[in-house]
Order: structure tokens, then C-alpha cells, then sequence
């Protein structure tokens, strides 16, 4: 596989509730070692995911949501949370982990992974991708 | 006859919260679990549909989903699994809205 392509991994459902979350999660970091152009988008009940403080010692069940914050070293750095999908839940992007990547080019600068969009903006976005993997 | 309503979908992603909410009577209580628990934030579209309702939230669900206390709307109650239990002995049904 020479061809690098674009791949974009599209998350729509609330973490825990279902299994879709956790398995997109797995996808994206297997695929992560194949090298192609990765963007995750974050939509509808997907924005969920990335709420930071998550504690599921009461559930029982894992939580995933610490491996958010390795995406930036799998080289995964262009991460869309839309901006409607937020508001209609009464969220803002500081109710979300601040997720970064250090940049190699930049003296291992960390910058800001989360790029928050438009629903029109992500629309653009999907447009010029590839692939894409719903979850 | 009081009953109580249990649900577990997200309202942003399946209308079983309406289903419920539409046909709830006098003391009827409503105990929103797993991804129900996201209806009862402050300031989301969904909160609305539950003025006037007896809302209980599941407390581990909320805390799994990074939900704090202060971000739910006033008047909701918390309740751990053994007050989960308490609910269904106090009410002579339950209704789950799978």
C-alpha cells in the first residue's frame, strides 16, 4: 500500500450504552498502523465520548475514555467535534478532555487536536474524504 | 396505582423518552438509567421534556458518562442501585420503555 488515502472514522453514539464507541476506538488504533490519513469526527450522540471526568467504577464496565488522549501519539491530530450536535446537549468544548499532539516539525510543540465545526463544515470535510467508517 | 418508568436510550438518539414521558399519570416517577441519564442536563434541548415530571437519575450512569451533579436540572433526585431498588418496591408497577 503505497497510496496514502484518507480515512475518516465517523462517531455517533454515546459511550457505555452500547458497544459502538469502544470498537470504533479499536478500529482507529488498528488502523493507525497502516499510515493513511486519519481524521475522527464527532457528531450527534458521538460528542459524548470525548466528556472529560468519565468514572465507570459504578457500572462495572472499562473506562475507555483515558485513550483519547494517546490518539495525538498514534499521529491521529485532526479530531471534528461538531458545534450543533454540542449545543443542542447543553455543551461547550469545556465540558470535553483537551486533547493535543506534539508536532516533530515544531520543536514537539503541543497543539490543539480538536478542530470544532459546523455541521456545514463537516459536510465539507466528509467531501473530501476517501473512506469512511460509521460507528 | 402509582408506576415507574424506566428509561435507557439517549432522547437525542430514540423518542422511548417521549413514548414515556406522554403517558405518565399522577404519581407516577420517572428513573432515567444509562444513556436516559443525558436527558436530565442543564441547558440541553431534551430537558424541557421533562418539566412537571417526578425525574430520578441513576448516579453510577452519570458519573460513567462525566456527568456531574451540577450540571442536571433543578428538582432531579440521584439515587444509587439500592435506591434503584427502593423505587421498584414503592411502585406497584414498572414499565421499562426498552
Amino acid at each position: 500500500m503505497s497510496d496514502t488515502k484518507k480515512f475518516m472514522y465517523v462517531n455517533r453514539k454515546a459511550p457505555y450504552g452500547t458497544i459502538y464507541a469502544w470498537e470504533a476506538l479499536e478500529v482507529v488504533l488498528i488502523g493507525a498502523a497502516f499510515e493513511q490519513d486519519v481524521s475522527l469526527a464527532f457528531m450527534d450522540d458521538g460528542v459524548y465520548q470525548l466528556m472529560k471526568g468519565q468514572d465507570t467504577a459504578g457500572i462495572g464496565m472499562k473506562n475507555f475514555s483515558p485513550t483519547y488522549s494517546a490518539l495525538g501519539d498514534y499521529e491521529i491530530t485532526k479530531i471534528y467535534v461538531e458545534k450543533e450536535s454540542l449545543e443542542e446537549r447543553g455543551l461547550t468544548l469545556d465540558d470535553l478532555q483537551h486533547l493535543v499532539w506534539e508536532d516533530e516539525d515544531e520543536d514537539w510543540a503541543e497543539k490543539d487536536s480538536i478542530r470544532l465545526v459546523s455541521r456545514a463544515e463537516l459536510a465539507d470535510v466528509f467531501a473530501d474524504q476517501d473512506v469512511m467508517f460509521n460507528f | 396505582m402509582a408506576m415507574l418508568h424506566l428509561v435507557n436510550k439517549s432522547p437525542y438518539d430514540a423518542c422511548n423518552l417521549d413514548s414515556a414521558s406522554s403517558m405518565m399519570k399522577g404519581d407516577d416517577a420517572l428513573l432515567l438509567i444509562e444513556d436516559a441519564v443525558y436527558a436530565a442536563v442543564k441547558n440541553g434541548k431534551a430537558a424541557a421534556g421533562l418539566a412537571g415530571l417526578k425525574v430520578t437519575v441513576l448516579g453510577p450512569d452519570l458519573a460513567a458518562r462525566g456527568i456531574g451533579e451540577d450540571k442536571l436540572i433543578d428538582g432531579v433526585t440521584v439515587v444509587d442501585y439500592a435506591g434503584f431498588v427502593d423505587m421498584v418496591e414503592a411502585n406497584d408497577k414498572v414499565q421499562s420503555w426498552l
